[in-house]
């Protein structure tokens, strides 16, 4: 049991870093707190699987410190950290038994054999691998052999936690559903911290209480599924999460306001006055599809916008239409009227989030 | 339950039935034929088994027989377990990876009678550095008259001609297993022994059996390395089966005893190499699963 705490970290597979685009993690600091169920969440290659290596200590990182409560673990070779982790693809030991693999990690630091068995069976109780105990585990099919690499890491009484490297990747839809929810039995049980690496956001929020946002070697938000989705703090995390993502206009600050083309968009004073206040010129405004505004007849405070298409998905619509040159996406409820070629549509302020350099201004009125 | 038997298919195996009529069929049934006949000139008699009863009570044939087994039993059990730890030493990868991989292949390129030529000079007590070093060391080595210091050097040759190819095999097979198991053998805390005995041995076993077979078929037929080196010798101390054949055939144009000869060395090569297939195959089975009967 453990809090892990990233200090300073980053880390680079070049031996002469240039620019930050050759590091994989870039300085960040972190702490995964003891008990939480987090998933790490981000698009592939921004660096997700690096950083849970260097977690369990396969990698070492080349700057900053992983510390474990409050011991620095960067020397700790993996056997020395009491790290469990489940790969991509299921790793068994194909001359043993299934019975065998689960003892494996417990055989290795010369667990008296008594101890072994019921602990063993223990784990197979809850993965539901009882009956497969006595069975060669390379004929095992590819999400029972999952379930037994997730054993091996269960077995061990002293795991400070257990990471994840998209670890149902091979597995059956129906079947993902039924191990995710394995998986949260199992966290509940044990209070492991358990990090859990995907670039799935369904799994994501499924699965985790907290989910960090990773894109370009940066964790740009650490928060719960619904801070993700209300207040994405980073662009990156408002067009990644969701479906569709969220919508970005680049604006203008003018002496009227801020304004798109030649069309104001009202915004919150603070909002304003932080906008005013930056230097940048790289403001962008972000509202998600489900928080736009659509009227059903023309009135004063809505926008009239042309209607690009229409995409009925069963219980919602999704409107696309022209604002200004800018496409832009609006969710529609199954029993809304349908406007037909002109909608009227408004941002609500409090949905209305500005980015200033890709990341959100906060402002202390929420 | 009026199933239309179509056999014009089986006119589709005929181009391959004849392929292999001349490759292998063909030239093995005349041998068969050989085997069964006395042929003097142009008159030929037909004696059955006769040849074959001689050939198995043929003291000569059956102690070269021994030899044989005793020979490649003795290579196989140095250059497998030495192959696979040379593998297991080998470089993954760089520059240094290459060069010991050309390092390590150069002794199979080099041909047969020349291996045999090369380490008779090697050997020889007047030039020879290995001869020459060994009798400095104050042993009188002399492959040519005694029997032990020749059958050791054929070994040490054989080892030396072949073990690359095992090193090999392993090698790339040892390339082949997906990092993730060594990584989740550290998490899993796992010995170094452990990771070789439960990951890199058995992710290994399809390599070896093809290393093991072709070993001992090869080794079964060795011919031109100890013919060039002891010419057989000291006595017939290292004469094996193929150069016994060979005398007979050749040298003593024993036509029908030599055939029967070649049948009976071809089935026992079939033989233990089906044994060494069906043993290793075995391994890999699943016992319980078995036993339980599909439980």
């Amino acid at each position: 049991m453990a809090e892990i705490r990233l200090r300073s970290l980053a880390h680079t597979y070049e031996k002469d870093p240039q620019s930050p685009e050759d590091y994989a993690i870039r300085e960040m600091e972190h702490v995964w707190h003891q008990g939480g169920a987090y998933a790490l969440l981000g698009p592939s290659g921004c660096g997700k699987s690096t950083m849970l290596n260097i977690i369990s200590g396969l990698l070492e990182p080349s700057h900053g410190e992983v510390i474990f409560d409050t011991r620095i673990v960067n020397e700790l070779s993996p056997q020395e950290r009491n790290i469990a982790q489940v790969f991509q693809f299921p790793v068994i030991y194909d001359t043993m038994t299934v019975f065998d693999n689960l003892a494996f990690p417990l055989r290795n630091i010369k667990t008296p054999e008594h101890l072994v068995k019921p602990r063993v069976h223990e784990v197979a109780d809850i993965l539901e691998l009882t009956p497969l105990l006595k069975r060669k585990a390379k004929n095992l099919s590819a999400d029972e052999k999952q379930k037994v690499s997730m054993g091996r890491g269960l077995v061990r009484d002293d795991v400070s936690a257990i990471l994840f490297d998209e670890p149902l990747t091979v597995i059956d839809p129906q079947l993902k559903w039924k191990l995710r929810r394995k998986l949260k039995q199992i966290h509940e049980q044990f209070n492991i911290t358990m990090i859990y690496v995907t670039h799935d956001q369904l799994e994501a929020s499924t699965f985790a209480e907290k989910i960090a946002v990773m894109y370009e070697g940066q964790i740009v938000q650490f928060g719960t599924p619904r801070e993700l989705f209300e207040k994405p703090a980073h662009t990156f995390v408002g067009f990644f999460i969701g479906s569709p993502g969220m919508n970005f206009l680049d604006i203008e600050v003018t002496d009227q306001g801020l304004r798109y083309g030649d069309i104001t968009i009202p915004v919150s004073e603070k909002r304003l006055a932080a906008a005013r206040a930056s230097s940048s010129d790289n403001i962008r405004l972000g509202i998600r599809p489900e928080f736009i505004h659509v009227w059903d007849d023309r009135n004063s405070e809505a926008f009239e916008v042309r209607v690009k298409d229409m995409e009925d998905l069963g219980t919602y619509r999704i409107m696309t239409f022209w604002f200004g040159d800018a496409l832009m996406k609006a969710r529609l409820h199954e029993d809304q009227r349908i406007p037909q070629k002109k909608a009227y549509i408004s941002f609500p302020e409090q949905w209305l989030n500005v980015y200033i350099d890709e990341f959100r201004v906060e402002v202390d009125d929420e | 339950m009026n199933k239309v038997e179509n056999n014009k298919a089986w006119f589709l195996v005929l181009p391959m039935l004849v392929l292999v009529a001349f490759s292998a069929i063909i030239p093995l049934m005349t041998v068969v034929n050989y085997s069964v006949q006395d042929i003097l000139g142009r008159s030929a008699f037909f004696v059955g088994s006769e040849w074959f009863v001689q050939t198995l009570n043929d003291s000569r044939l059956q102690s070269a027989l021994m030899r044989q087994f005793a020979f490649s039993f003795t290579i196989l059990a140095i250059q497998v377990p030495l192959g696979i730890a040379i593998a297991l030493l080998m470089p993954k990868k760089g520059w240094q990876a290459s060069a010991v991989l050309i390092l390590i292949t150069l002794p199979l390129l080099v041909p047969w009678n020349v291996v045999g030529s090369m380490w008779q000079i090697f050997t020889r007590g007047d030039i020879g550095l290995m001869g020459y070093g060994i009798r400095q060391l104050g042993y009188p080595y002399n492959i040519t008259r005694n029997a032990t210091d020749a059958w050791v050097t054929i070994i040490i040759m054989d080892v030396w001609h072949w073990t690359p190819l095992i090193a090999l095999l392993c090698y790339s097979g040892l390339r082949a297993i997906p990092e993730a198991y060594y990584q989740a053998a550290r998490i899993d805390r796992a010995s170094k022994w452990a990771v070789f005995r439960y990951i890199q041995l058995p992710k290994l076993t399809n390599v070896l059996v093809i290393g093991v077979l072709l070993r001992f078929m090869h080794s079964f037929m060795i011919y031109a390395e100890p013919f060039v080196l002891t010419g057989g010798g000291p006595g017939s101390s290292t004469t094996f089966l193929s150069q016994t054949l060979a005398t007979m055939a050749i040298g003593q144009q024993d036509l029908g005893p030599s055939a029967a000869f070649s049948i009976i060395y071809f089935l026992i090569i079939l033989a233990v190499s089906y044994v060494f297939y069906v043993t290793i195959m075995n391994m890999q089975k699943d016992k319980a699963e078995n036993n339980a009967g599909g439980a």
